[in-house]
């Protein structure tokens, strides 16, 4: 059944001082296998909570990063089925795992069924980038049937009214996008992320995790004195698509997730 | 696999809606509101009307195809949206969107393209009304479809071509929605047809729907009755909804949509979206989609750059399934079969688009029959085909392409 939740996670890492980490990569990458093996080796190093991506042919919010990493599960075969695998040996080794997906191909799954099959894989929820709560009728109601978490996103252009029906419609966390424009590495985290955070922690107790942009430790900590939580995903797939091998890959998973826990708990710094 | 309406926000039936990310949500409020309005402001419309009429040249033509008529065997009425000011009906959509963005104080637009026709348009207006321009096009595209490349050039407009995916009009789209996640403050997304995220589909129907409203008036004129059909290609969808959309509430009227049959629904080669494709959610809304049984997009193929999308407009998934209009595809071969046609009947040569529309002719004339009257949106001229036409009737040189 519906396995460990990502938002009592964040809680409890918020409960003992800290940020959660929260880490990104797609399913399938580069293959099926390597890609179980890569979400392993983020957990083992410190990642809390573990995002899967479903890999989709238009993904319109990823930049070229992220988009190279869906082109490489889908060549490589990728189906939705792999992708509730993923989740499934992922969560048998005890982390908390949600899905981060394009809204069609749960759409053509079937929108309950998706919810009782990532349930059953122990699955915890859906972060939806392209759907909003007003277009979430059927995902709200499959999503209350089955118990799941549903992670929708706010972001800097979000009137103060939009935040206060979206966080109404989430469950588990609130994902705030820390800038306007796509996925990718930034050198800079985000000036206006705070005043966001701030807003959303005026409509709702529910944790609140910063995302889009974050590569190192430095940054993960300054994003940790505000957030609740810290999502990296275009830095890990970076990792995959500069590694030489898989046991290089590995390697250097394992090494920014231990830069980027140990940001995370610099938080008082 | 319909999706229910949740808000009921921008739809058509099942169909339409907004699956896009929170960020676009102001941007598109903002637009939807300004859209509202201008609407009902006598001012913008007198402005809208001055527009089409003193710069692209409207209304358009209603052209008595007599030789092509006698060919097909029914009384064709070209409604010469290919004499448009930048030859084709993409102006209409254009002029209307980029006065809004002008008077939204946006200083910057963003267009896709996969013929040339929406980019080229897009960079007249913006040239017009002093806007910087980008436009981005599949990689595949500017290469058969670069005189429009170096037309949006001369005209001040960045050219972007795109290296992702299949490098068609599907990749450019993306790359613009990209664009715009990020820069939506200052930069009006001026999409080429009636699909994307509410407004999009209901706005640019507007903008182009002076093309029937005038057909309508104008075969009144010459008939001194309604036509028996209204036939047009539907690649995203604008030009025929801007033919049919007078004619909707005429029930004796057919409306026909011929789609890119590519090399037949069964080669599985095709951009026929309501015919092959099934229910689903692409670039911002729900519609039909070519799409595997994972819901991933499948790549669409068509001789047509026009036609190369594997989407189409909401409001057509609408009409298709209440079957107030027909669609059907065409094959490439279908396509340019008829392109020839209308060169050597008429001395017109079409877009490689609108020559699907006159390949339907020819099957609703068969099947209407000698006193059947079929109004055709003819809706670009074939300059920018030209190329890719010689190839085809094998017109060039051993030596290689005249150009
Ligand atoms: C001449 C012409 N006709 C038709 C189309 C297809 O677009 P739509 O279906 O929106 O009219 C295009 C698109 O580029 C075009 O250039």
């Amino acid at each position: 059944m519906t396995g460990l939740a990502s938002g009592a996670v964040v809680d409890s890492a918020r409960a003992s001082g800290r940020a959660a980490l929260i880490g990104y990569l797609p399913a399938g990458f580069p293959t099926f296998d390597g890609g179980v093996a890569l979400l392993t080796a983020m957990v083992e190093a410190g990642v809390d909570v573990v995002e899967v991506g479903l890999p989709y042919s238009d993904p319109v919010i990823d930049g070229p990063t992220i988009q190279a990493a869906a082109d490489v599960a889908l060549r490589s075969g990728t189906k939705t089925a792999d992708v509730l695998r993923t989740v499934e040996a992922v969560a048998k080794g005890g982390a908390a795992v949600v899905v981060m997906t394009y809204w069609n191909p749960v759409l053509r799954y079937g929108v309950d069924a998706f919810a009782r099959d990532l349930a059953a894989a122990g699955g915890a929820g859906l972060i939806t980038p392209d759907l909003i709560p007003d277009e979430a009728g059927e995902w709200i109601a499959a999503s209350d049937a089955h118990g799941l978490e549903r992670i929708f996103l706010v972001a800097p252009s979000s009137s103060d009214a939009r935040i206060e029906t979206t966080v109404g419609a989430c469950r588990g966390w609130v994902y705030a996008a820390s800038t306007m424009g796509v996925t990718g590495t930034r050198e800079q985290t985000s000036s206006v992320a705070p005043a966001l955070v701030g807003r959303v922690r005026a409509a709702t107790p529910l944790p609140v995790c910063v995302g889009l942009g974050v590569s190192s430790g430095e940054q993960a900590a300054e994003v940790a004195s505000y957030a609740d939580g810290v999502a990296v995903g275009s830095a890990f797939v970076r990792c995959v698509l500069d590694a030489t091998d898989e046991t290089d890959a590995l390697r250097a998973i394992a090494r920014l997730t231990s830069d980027l826990a140990a940001g995370v708990r610099r938080t008082s710094a | 696999m319909t999706s229910p309406a949740s808000s009921g926000i921008g739809r058509f039936g099942p169909y339409g809606g907004r699956y896009v990310p929170e960020a676009l949500i102001a941007a598109l409020d903002e637009l939807a509101a300004a859209y509202e309005k201008a609407r009902g402001d006598e001012d913008f419309q007198r402005e809208f009307r001055r527009l089409l009429t003193e710069y692209a040249g409207r209304p358009s033509l209603l052209y008595d195809a007599r030789r092509l008529s006698a060919e097909l065997g029914a009384r064709i009425l070209l409604k010469r949206e290919d004499l448009n000011h930048t030859g084709a009906h993409k102006i209409n959509n254009v002029l209307g969107q980029v006065l809004l963005a002008h008077r939204m104080g946006k200083r910057r637009v963003i267009a896709e393209t996969g013929a040339g026709q929406h980019g080229v348009a897009t960079a007249t207006a913006a040239a017009l009304f002093g806007l910087e321009c980008v436009v981005y096009m599949g990689a595949v595209d500017t290469e058969r479809q670069a005189l429009n490349v170096a037309r949006m050039r001369l005209l001040g407009a960045q050219v972007v071509p795109v290296h992702t995916g299949s490098k068609t009009l599907k990749d450019a789209l993306n790359e613009a929605f990209r664009d715009w996640v990020a820069t939506v403050d200052t930069t009006h997304y001026v999409i080429g047809t009636v699909a994307g995220p509410h407004p999009f589909p209901e706005m640019v129907r507007d903008f182009a729907a002076p093309i029937g409203v005038e057909a309508r008036a104008q075969c009144l004129d010459l008939l001194g009755r309604l036509p028996d059909a209204v036939i047009a290609c539907v690649g995203g969808g604008s030009n025929a909804l801007g033919i049919f959309t007078a004619f909707v509430p005429d029930t004796s009227v057919r409306l026909y949509g011929f789609e890119a049959g590519g090399e037949g629904l069964d080669s599985g080669r095709h951009a026929a979206t309501l015919t092959g494709g099934s229910p689903g959610v692409l670039l911002g809304a729900h519609s039909y989609v070519l799409q595997d049984e994972d819901g991933q997009t499948r790549e669409s193929h068509t001789i047509s750059a026009g036609l190369d999308y594997p989407g189409v407009g909401p409001e057509h998934a609408y009409l298709h399934d209440t079957g107030r209009a027909v669609y059907r595809p065409i094959t490439d071969a279908g396509a340019m079969a008829a392109f020839e046609l209308l060169c050597r009947t008429e001395g017109i040569i079409p877009a490689i688009e609108s020559a699907h529309a006159i390949a339907g002719a020819r099957e609703v004339a068969g099947e209407l029959g000698p006193d059947a009257v079929l109004l055709v949106c003819l809706s670009g001229r074939g300059d920018k085909d030209v190329a890719t036409a010689a190839k085809w009737f094998g017109l060039l040189d051993e030596s290689g392409p005249i150009t």
